[in-house]
């Protein structure tokens, strides 16, 4: 409070140069943030754009009718990445749930080092870990198929979503579910009824989290789809790798739709509670 | 008559701490319990063990004869008031109040007229489909007993349910649920630590004290003849003194030979004199200086030194600290104990 005071005291003069400092300072973070993106945007709708100049020299929608057409196929790989990302999530959760609920309601010694075990995998690096995986998929036939896939970006969403589902189950306060046993239930009906409606914004939004990781997962999908899966991630880079800037920020475009969607509606969904919660 | 719930020496314990110790108590059919204790003394974990949150190492809970205390708490038959209410906030107030119901596979209509009849008696008609979130404290508490009641329990559980109210709310809801409880004859167990709730509610009272139950009984014995100097100290008579009993049979504050006896008294049962002349016998004089004054509204309340303690006693008139006083006590007011036992003469 007492630096506003004064520095509303000091005059109009002496504020001036602070307020040009300051929109500076934000003009560059806007640059360095939106810039890339207004590039992606340029290069989406660019027809013709070479070299020395600075815009693109024609403007169209030529290589969207490309992307959209029925033999082109960035539709078939977003359906194959949003199929993976949608039974990601169902095999998240499906662990996510039980492990999480255990996890909140466990003495806390041992609930700090499960949870650290799920996040062990994020601390190794990613290459070798997917290498020695698509070693032992392509023995168990699992390379080059959906599911495996589908494991590849389960292993890697369930850090986020068993951490996110114990805070979301260890912000239900115990009570609420003694009341309802008290009252007649069973421990499955309790946990119906009670706790996982209660903890269900938590959950929805590691649901979501796990999708859009999903989503974005590069890495493992490389070494253990290629080449019979293909996902929207991929695409864009065989795109960028072979030079055909539109086509790689027009999938860049599409990917971003859902991230930003979703990010809103993650917002409203994670509750300060549930998130003071995370890693408890 | 037969106990209704009847606690035979229950043992629980978390590990190598001891929280109840051989606790035996029987409840009359109709009957309001009061457990009452300080924190920590067990009384809470008491009730848990009722409603079967907490698994008893040994021991029986019968309701009714039959031996509850390894029942999962949906098989119990009892019904708890929390201290949180613990209320669903994800429901209507009508859909907390049915959830019991519910449980016990009632049809949709039934529990509609149930619901409506909790609601009737608890004044809150019209509140059905509001969320519980909306409610004011003393509402939500209403709705915790309708909860609690719709289900027509064996036995209703209540842990410190005025606790987190207002004390003109809390006053106005302890005459309403006594009168309730009375009206619907449901034999009630409540925990609390506050004595005036637990002198005006209950039937009995059972003082509980670092897992055991001290004394047993109804409000006004527990209040006028308190069987251990801890149940005195609990019950209001705080001012402790020594006193010698004389060969006559009379006590004195002198220290001069005799049996060495512990005195309890409340500090409105004595008054305080500038006189210096004695007045009855029997009664106990102590003599010394006030060192505090607090206007407590109808007259003040003195600290005084004497010899053997600081007391406190009430006086109509203002009296400036540092004055000699003399502190009457009337013999009859006196609660004796032997020094060494802590036990009542």
């Amino acid at each position: 409070m007492s630096a506003i005071g004064t520095s509303m005291n000091a005059g109009a003069a002496s504020s001036w140069p602070r307020m040009f400092g300051i929109a500076l300072l934000l003009a560059l973070f806007a640059f360095v943030i939106f810039g890339p993106l207004a590039n992606l945007f340029l290069w989406a709708f660019a027809e013709k754009w070479y070299f020395p100049s600075k815009l693109p020299q024609e403007f169209g929608f030529t290589f969207w009718a490309r992307v959209f057409a029925p033999r082109g196929n960035a539709l078939a790989s977003l359906g194959t990445s949003i199929w993976i990302a949608l039974l990601t999530v169902l095999m998240s959760l499906i662990v996510a749930i039980p492990a999480g609920y255990a996890l909140a309601r466990l003495r806390l010694r041992w609930r700090s080092l499960i949870l650290l075990a799920f996040l062990l995998p994020q601390a190794v690096p990613n290459l070798p870990v997917y290498v020695n995986i698509a070693r032992v998929f392509y023995e168990i036939g699992l390379n080059g198929t959906i599911l495996g896939v589908v494991l590849v970006h389960a292993a890697h969403g369930l850090v986020l979503a068993v951490w996110i589902a114990s805070a979301a189950f260890a912000s239900v306060d115990v009570s609420l579910e003694e009341a309802a046993r008290n009252i007649g239930a069973s421990p499955w009906t309790c946990f119906r009824t009670v706790t996982l409606p209660l903890a269900a914004p938590g959950l929805i939004a590691s649901a979501i989290f796990v999708f859009l990781e999903s989503l974005d997962e590069f890495t493992g999908t490389y070494f253990v789809g290629v080449p019979d899966v293909t996902t929207l991630p991929l695409l864009m880079f065989n795109a960028s790798m072979g030079g055909n800037y539109q086509i790689a920020s027009i999938t860049a475009l599409l990917l971003l739709v859902p991230s930003i969607a979703f990010m809103l509606v993650v917002e409203r969904f994670l509750k300060a509670d549930v998130l003071a919660m995370v890693g408890r | 008559m037969t106990p209704y719930l009847s606690i035979e020496s229950l043992n629980v314990g978390y590990g190598n701490t001891r929280v109840l110790n051989e606790v035996s108590l029987d409840v009359a059919r109709g009957e309001l319990v009061a457990l009452l204790g300080s924190s920590g003394c067990g009384k809470t974990t008491l009730l848990r063990s009722i409603a079967g949150f907490v698994t008893p190492e040994s021991g029986a809970i019968k309701v009714d004869g039959r031996d509850i205390a390894r029942l999962p708490p949906e098989k119990r038959g009892t019904a708890m008031m929390f201290q949180s209410y613990a209320l669903w906030p994800h429901m209507s107030v009508e859909d907390n109040i049915g959830y019991g119901l519910k449980m016990r596979s009632w049809k949709k209509d039934a529990i509609a007229k149930r619901v409506g009849e909790m609601l009737t008696l608890l004044q809150l008609v019209g509140f059905g489909p509001r969320s519980v979130m909306q409610l004011s404290g003393g509402q939500r508490q209403r709705v915790a007993l309708g909860r609690a009641l719709a289900v027509d329990p064996q036995l209703l559980l209540l842990d410190e349910p005025m606790s987190n109210l207002d004390y003109k709310v809390r006053i106005e809801l302890r005459h309403e649920l006594r009168a309730l409880q009375r009206r619907i004859g449901i034999t009630a167990v409540y925990v609390t630590h506050d004595r005036e709730e637990a002198l005006t509610l209950a039937d009995r009272i059972a003082v509980i004290d670092a897992g055991r139950v001290v004394q047993y009984g109804p409000p006004e014995e527990i209040f006028h003849r308190p069987t251990s100097a801890f149940v005195a100290g609990f019950m209001g008579a705080d001012n402790a003194i020594d006193v010698m009993r004389l060969p006559n049979g009379s006590l004195t504050a002198d220290q001069v030979g005799g049996e060495k006896l512990r005195a309890h008294f409340r500090s409105d049962v004595a008054w305080i004199t500038t006189e210096r002349s004695a007045s009855g016998d029997d009664d106990l004089r102590l003599a010394g200086t006030v060192t505090q004054a607090i206007y407590v509204g109808q007259g003040y309340r003195y600290r005084v030194r004497t010899n053997g303690a600081d007391i406190w006693a009430n006086a109509e008139e203002r009296m400036p600290e540092g004055a000699v006083v003399s502190v009457v006590v009337p013999r009859a007011a006196l609660l004796v104990f032997s020094a060494a036992t802590s036990t009542r003469h």
